[in-house]
């Protein structure tokens, strides 16, 4: 170390380790928030984010470019996504069910397809270095962005904007609130919700892109660690607003980043109690934005999760 | 949210052909469906070069050829028994809970130092005890997902699955520190426990206890959902709380009821996977039987009996994993990939309910 920062490194960690940590919240709650204003919810993001990691993983490895990776998992992501709504569309199916079943196949799928490439090690997505004008490492580390952080923050922008004022967004608004008054305007909520929940999909195959691809950067079995449902109890936090799904998967990545970094700076006292902290922060979370009676504000009216 | 609680039954079947008929619904589409599953993992396998019929025979002889087979398969079916009430017992509720894991990794964690406390004791005083102190953490963990659902709102499935992830953590942390054996040195345990806490095996077979307590918990739920007022009442608010609730029925006593005892559940399979199987609580206590627990319970539409064979069935295709692995060359997540094609099947299946004249016999006459 060359500079001694002291306890200043732990902030500058978190800050640093939230814009790692935050880029697969970041795409799988802006599906999930795509999704979910369509009113259907899909709980097998977990397991798209799984198969995404493997899929993108070994296509990078195979063809030696990350992008091409990441574009197998966008594909991989929607098909998985295309199969729940379609399903999903079938009379008295259940979306949460669905969703489990989707999050153990897309689970065993891509631990059974990712065997092989556990060993072999893929290039890793492009970073920028924004931390160029620093002398300090600590600052220079913390300050290396990957390039899906930049895309997912202008997607959080466009999907805002296309929800407020696109006829795009308003269909998918609509379809989200009523099915009724969506039927009424002559459009098929069924086809709109399958849209919607593979672009989700899709989504959620790129955040599990950027997990094998950059960071921590390899495929093995244990990649992630939930992040896929979380992304679902965010989404509600974020009020199934784009905008607000970014600022929320960055408090949850420097959340995620607090075990690690605590680590880092010699605090093993409580390291695993650490590792639940963005599963207490979302439980806590959801516990303080519910309420028995009435509906959440800005819920789609349609979402079962809600009722 | 809210499952739909079979609105196609009657209360109360008719009897002879057209009572049959009815019943047959329920044993036929599930059967047809999980016949469905494994002909479309048969058509994965076809893909990977690889052959189904290897395969299920494998699985056969693995899981149920010889009385060896048996008793490995009847092991591992005890946890799941268990696992698989947690989620029927809510699922009556309407509500889908799908967090098992969390009570039976904490309740299992809760056995082994309950056991390493009464090291000194008769098993007589100190073996209740431990399986008491695991029901208890497991009913106030599963509990407290209720409490959140009916008073708070929040939504269980949710809820549930992020407290199984806490829950993991807490054992890793307990596990690891407080609670850390010393002289476990590669894996991390609590102290071992005495060979006389060591919950033997049945009667005459290499099987241990869990299996009973699992049937008879089985078969106790049913008669508790199935033949009293308060299965009853619960179904009634499983379908609409509003109209239970005007009948005056106590929906928030029966939700943290019916999630408390499926919690209990939970932590007496932890309890016997320390007692019976590890000797200590460790990482292996999150073995996944919470979340197989799950498929079970919808394998066997929530009907307690039903779960017994679907759990035992299930439990041969898990041991029969290590061989397939080893015979057939095929990833140990082959289990994994064959159990996401079953569930996804009998989900689909869902919807076949009540669309078949066969099974309807008010409408075989107009036909």
């Amino acid at each position: 170390m060359e500079t001694d920062l002291g306890y200043w490194i732990i902030p500058l960690a978190i800050l640093g380790g939230a814009i790692r940590v935050s880029t697969p919240f970041l795409f799988v709650s802006l599906g999930e928030a795509l999704t979910e204003r369509s009113g259907r919810i899909n709980l097998g993001l977990e397991g798209t984010l799984v198969f995404g990691a493997m899929s993108g993983y070994a296509l990078a490895y195979l063809t030696g470019s990350p992008w091409l990776g990441v574009l197998a998992a966008a594909i991989c992501g929607a098909l998985f996504g295309l199969v729940h709504g379609v399903i999903c569309s079938l009379p008295r199916v259940n979306d949460i069910a669905v969703g489990i079943a989707m999050m153990i196949l897309g689970m065993g799928l891509a631990f059974y397809f990712g065997k092989p490439f556990v060993q072999p090690v893929a290039p890793d997505l492009p970073a920028i270095s924004f931390g160029w004008w620093s002398d300090v490492p600590q600052v220079r580390a913390a300050l290396e962005v990957n390039v899906l952080f930049l895309i997912g923050a202008a997607l959080a922008v466009l999907l805002w904007w296309m929800l407020r004022t696109t006829r795009v967004g308003l269909t998918l608004r609509v379809v989200g609130d009523s099915t009724d008054a969506a039927r009424a305007m002559g459009l098929r909520p069924a086809l709109i919700r399958t849209c919607a929940t593979a672009v989700g999909g899709a989504f959620a195959g790129v955040g599990g892109a950027y997990l094998s691809l950059y960071y921590p950067g390899s495929w093995n079995e244990g990649i992630s660690s939930g992040q896929g449902l979380m992304a679902v109890a965010l989404v509600i936090f974020a009020r199934w607003n784009p905008l607000a799904c970014f600022g929320a998967a960055l408090l949850f990545g420097g959340a995620g980043a607090l075990g690690p970094v605590l680590q880092s700076v010699g605090v093993s006292e409580g390291y695993y109690l650490f590792f639940a902290a963005p599963y207490v922060l979302t439980l806590g979370v959801l516990i303080a934005t519910s309420s028995p009676t009435r509906a959440m504000t800005g819920a789609p009216g349609e979402l079962s999760i809600t009722k | 949210m809210t499952l739909p609680v079979s609105d196609t039954a009657p209360a109360r079947p008719a009897v002879g052909w057209a009572g049959l008929a009815r019943r047959a619904e329920a044993v036929v589409l599930p059967i047809g469906a999980l016949l469905v599953g494994f002909a479309a993992f048969s058509l994965f396998l076809l893909l990977q070069g690889k052959s189904p019929a290897d395969f299920f025979a494998l699985v056969y002889r693995a899981g149920f050829g010889t009385a060896f087979s048996w008793e490995n398969t009847l092991s591992r079916a005890a946890p799941l028994l268990l696992a698989a009430l947690c989620v029927a017992l809510p699922a009556r509720l309407g509500l889908v809970v799908i967090g098992g894991e969390g009570a039976i990794v904490l309740g299992g964690v809760g056995a082994g130092f309950a056991g390493a406390l009464l090291a000194g004791t008769p098993a007589l005083i100190a073996l209740p005890a431990m399986l008491l102190t695991a029901m208890v953490i497991g009913a106030v963990w599963i509990g407290a997902i209720g409490v959140l659902r009916h008073y708070r709102g929040v939504n269980e499935t949710i809820a549930s699955l992020l407290m199984a992830y806490i829950a993991i953590a807490l054992m890793n942390h307990m596990v690891e520190g407080p609670l850390r054996d010393p002289a476990s040195l590669n894996k991390p345990s609590t102290e071992p426990l005495v060979d006389a806490l060591r919950v033997g095996t049945l009667p005459g077979w290499d099987v241990h206890w869990g299996l009973a307590f699992g049937v008879i918990a089985c078969v106790l739920v049913w008669i508790l959902i199935d033949k009293t007022t308060w299965g009853f009442a619960a179904r009634i608010a499983g379908g609409n709380v509003r109209a239970a609730q005007v009948q005056g029925l106590p929906v928030g006593r029966l939700i943290v009821g019916f999630t408390a005892l499926g919690g209990a559940f939970a932590g007496m399979a932890g309890f016997f996977e320390v007692a019976a199987v590890h000797g200590s609580a460790n990482a292996s206590l999150a073995g996944g039987y919470g979340y197989t627990g799950i498929l079970i319970a919808f394998l066997a539409r929530h009907n307690p009996l039903a779960i017994i064979p679907v759990a035992i069935l299930l439990a041969g295709f898990e041991a029969s994993s290590g061989l397939v692995q080893r015979r057939m060359d095929l990833p140990d997540a082959t289990v994994l990939v064959l159990q996401g094609f079953v569930f996804m099947s009998i989900l689909m299946s869902e919807t076949l309910y009540g669309r078949f004249k066969l099974f309807a016999p008010e409408r075989w006459r107009a036909a």
